[in-house]
């Protein structure tokens, strides 16, 4: 935003804002509240999205990257060629890297971090990231080429993970309490519990951060979260969770709100397995049934932007089928006649601990009341969900919003929680993962959302926003969350 | 005197035996695996079973029951799940917020509730005795959570005289932290305050109707230095019984107000363990409190010995 102020700004009125600036420098420090605080700060070992939200592009780099607007831009490779067979992937690495306790960053490191992360005994939560590679070669310490067993299209989308970052042998054994990387902020301290404390790396290789010190302060209850933005105790809040409190803070001069998206579809997710939900007359009622505005007004406050399939609504080739399942009872119940299902339908719904869950489970509960199915709620905590909803599959109905980015191929895995079997799905996937050609895959991505839709594999809820409060002064924030994270090396105080 | 404190000691072992089963079994049959919530939904089951096989998951109930308490047997705590640090270094520093939160609350809540609980009792049935039972009915039924809340709104966002919560850790000097913990600790106080005067209020009243005040009164003291001189010694008892429980309620039951005014509290770190399933962390932290509150009873218990000479006699 400053290159676009400083273009239209005229030569004598940027000396005129220099010499303002001169004689009031803007803060360097800011405190950015978050609700949750990690268990660790090992990205590669634990899927907990408040790490990659401390450690991602501040600390831990990759060899590519996630801008704000979800485009993949390089990181710590500068440049890579593919080759013809889509097998080969050299990358070019940037030069003068050094990780935070002084050692070089060098091809080495990028073999060590991705082996580690596909060794037997990994513990890496993405796994499933590195499947394809096949031999990681030091070609010399500034070129790595990666080899894979199938060709992959989204292989460089897969390395800007924050589970794919590099990380050095050197500093291994201690990253979890001590992460060392090569990022633009190195890491402070943690007072557990509390907050944790990165302050800027003056060796950075890249455009250095602006701010000097970012300290990450871990407020879960909603309520104290309003609190603290308004003592201003934290200047900023990522993943605001009290979206009701959002109007009062527009309204105050002294803040200023940023809505974004996020990579999270938010779904009244179906058992496609259990009857009589293996009926694809009964699933598409409960879509038609389902009122979305009202979810995302009552369990909102009206932030949301509605889908109609597995697909985040701002990627270029997202397909608007909201319209496939428009709020309609009466159709919704002809559906169940048609089923020839006996009524009421008895069912078993479980709600994760988040608002959106439930607060949205209440009123789609409501819904699905009208027209015959009588949901049994059932609240339960994350690892309860995980256990029993997730890899137990004991469940009839659920809300979710899933979080990953791309992560409609969950539809291809015919175990995963909601069991949907599809060999026409299948096979576009099994096509996708082959195909590089741009038009192509875009071609196919739309077709893979036109299937579960038209399969009403799921009801498709709304696209989870991101709720930033932060001080009007404060510029550089991301507004979208491609991936969880709170970049911080482009944010800056104007004053 | 010996043998009843032997006695005392036997039943504190046993307490502790049984409360570590419970602990344990209570844990065991909480559904979800501490592997799958730290790797979430896209793990594989290698991984998984990776993880599991380093965090000891693996082990057979009875082996992982065994080896935790050989461990606190040896004062060793374990190590965290989640965060993969020892669990005592965890408790310690929890235990730096939560401790000087109760000393803090027991200390307001005993500078209140004292002269009001005595003036009270002096004032029978007058205004001022209607006013302090009044407010003190008030505290007890106002929810602290609400009041504290309440507070961050007048002194952290009106006012700016507190920020709405956090701690900064000891490091940044002992005036900072109490100013941190000054809020929570009116708020918790406050309840406490209110049982604690209207305990020392009633047990003064009794005391005050006892043989040998009116003795003191009838060899011509005033009502007032009877009541400080007499009756005020004898009526301490059951108060020290309250703020005995009140402690160890304040050690562990802050819980709500460590979340209101996000304080890194022991009560906190229960809460995120049983959530992720650190289950090494629950059960070690509850043992513990457990361990706290026994104690606390067996020097009560000796202490109540020590002073009514018929309970040495040996029951």
């Amino acid at each position: 935003m400053t290159y676009a102020f400083l273009a239209r700004a005229g030569a004598a009125s940027a000396l005129a804002l220099s010499a303002s600036l001169a004689l009031a420098a803007p803060r360097t420090d800011l405190t950015m509240g978050q609700q949750l605080e990690p268990p660790h700060l090992d990205p590669t070992s634990a899927a907990a999205g408040a790490i990659d939200a401390v450690t991602y592009a501040n600390i831990f780099e990759g060899l590519t990257r996630f801008a704000s607007d979800g485009s993949i831009i390089p990181g710590l490779a500068e440049s890579w060629e593919i080759s013809d067979d889509g097998l080969e992937y050299t990358f070019k690495l940037a030069e003068g890297v050094k990780f935070h306790d002084g050692t070089d960053f060098d091809a080495e490191d990028v073999k060590f971090s991705l082996d580690r992360a596909r060794a037997e005994d990994s513990a890496n939560a993405q796994k499933g990231l590195f499947e394809g590679i096949t031999e990681v070669t030091v070609v010399d310490p500034q070129t790595v080429k990666v080899t894979l067993a199938a060709p992959n299209g989204s292989f460089l989308f897969n390395m800007a993970w924050g589970d794919a970052v590099i990380v050095a042998p050197e500093s291994i054994e201690t990253i979890k309490t001590n992460p060392v990387g090569t990022g633009a902020f190195r890491f402070e301290n943690w007072v557990q519990g509390d907050s944790i404390t990165l302050v800027k790396n003056p060796e950075y290789w890249g455009e250095p951060a602006k701010l000097e010190k970012v300290t990450f302060k871990f407020i879960s209850d909603p309520t104290a979260a309003f609190a603290a933005v308004m003592a201003e105790d934290v200047q900023a809040f990522g993943a605001f969770p009290a979206p009701e409190n959002l109007p009062q803070f527009d309204a105050d001069p002294r803040f200023k709100v940023l809505v974004g998206s996020t990579e999270g579809e938010t779904i009244l997710a179906i058992n496609n397995k259990l009857p009589p939900f293996d009926n694809v007359k009964v699933r598409e009622a409960i879509a038609h049934a389902v009122n979305r505005q009202e979810v995302i007004d009552g369990a909102q406050f009206g932030y949301g932007t509605p889908i109609g399939t597995h697909f985040a609504p701002h990627h270029p080739d997202y397909v608007d089928l909201t319209g496939m399942s428009d709020h309609d009872p009466e159709k919704a119940k002809a559906l169940l006649e048609e089923a020839g299902v006996s009524l009421p339908i008895q069912v078993k719904m479980t709600l994760p601990p988040p608002s959106y869950a439930r607060r949205g489970g209440e009123i789609i509960a409501a819904a699905l009341r009208e027209i015959g199915i009588e949901p049994q709620i059932e609240n339960v905590e994350w690892a309860q969900w995980l256990e029993t909803t997730f890899r137990g599959k004991d469940f009839g109905l659920t809300i979710i919003s899933h979080t990953e980015p791309m992560d409609i191929g969950i539809y291809a895995n015919p175990d995963y929680y909601f069991q949907y079997d599809s060999a026409e799905f299948q096979g576009v996937m099994d096509q996708l993962n082959l195909e590089t050609d741009e038009a192509k895959r875009s071609e196919l991505l739309k077709q893979a959302q036109e299937i579960i839709a038209q399969d009403y594999v799921n009801a498709y809820l709304f696209q989870l926003p991101l709720l930033t409060v932060a001080n009007a002064k404060i510029e550089g924030l991301w507004e979208n969350a491609p991936t969880q994270a709170a970049d911080m090396t482009g944010v800056y105080w104007t004053e | 005197m010996l043998r009843y404190t032997l006695k005392r000691l036997v039943s504190l072992a046993v307490s502790l035996a049984v409360a570590s089963v419970v602990i344990f079994l209570a844990i065991e049959v909480l559904p979800g695996d501490p592997a799958a919530y730290m790797l979430g939904v896209n793990a594989q089951e290698d991984t998984l079973a990776a993880l599991r096989e380093q965090l000891g998951l693996n082990m057979s109930g009875w082996e992982r029951y065994s080896s935790w308490i050989l461990g606190l047997l040896q004062g060793d705590f374990g190590t965290s799940y989640t965060y993969r640090t020892p669990v005592a270094d965890m408790i310690a520093e929890r235990v730096k917020v939560s401790l000087p939160l109760a000393v803090y609350a027991l200390v307001l809540s005993t500078v209140i509730a004292f002269p009001a609980g005595i003036y009270a009792a002096s004032r029978r049935g007058r205004p001022g005795d209607v006013a302090i039972m009044g407010v003190t009915q008030l505290g007890v039924a106002i929810p602290n959570f609400w009041f504290a809340m309440l507070m961050v709104l007048v002194f952290s966002i009106n006012l700016r005289w507190f920020s709405a919560g956090g701690f900064p850790g000891w490091d940044a000097g002992v005036l900072a932290c109490l100013k941190a913990l000054t809020l929570p600790a009116i708020a918790l106080a406050l309840p406490q305050a209110s049982i604690l005067a209207r305990v020392m209020r009633s047990s003064l009243l009794d005391t005050l109707s006892e043989d040998f005040v009116r003795t003191a009164r009838a060899k011509g003291l005033t009502r007032a230095q009877a009541l400080r001189r007499h009756a005020l010694r004898n009526a301490l008892i059951p108060v020290l019984t309250i703020i005995g429980l009140q402690f160890s309620f304040l050690l562990a039951g802050a819980i709500i107000i460590e979340n209101v005014f996000f304080l890194p509290g022991l009560g906190r770190l229960i809460f995120q363990s049983i959530s992720s399933r650190d289950l090494v962390v629950v059960e070690s932290v509850v043992m513990l409190l457990v361990f706290a509150v026994v104690v606390v009873n067996f020097a009560v218990e000796i202490a109540y010995a020590l002073v009514d000479p018929r309970l040495r006699a040996g029951r």
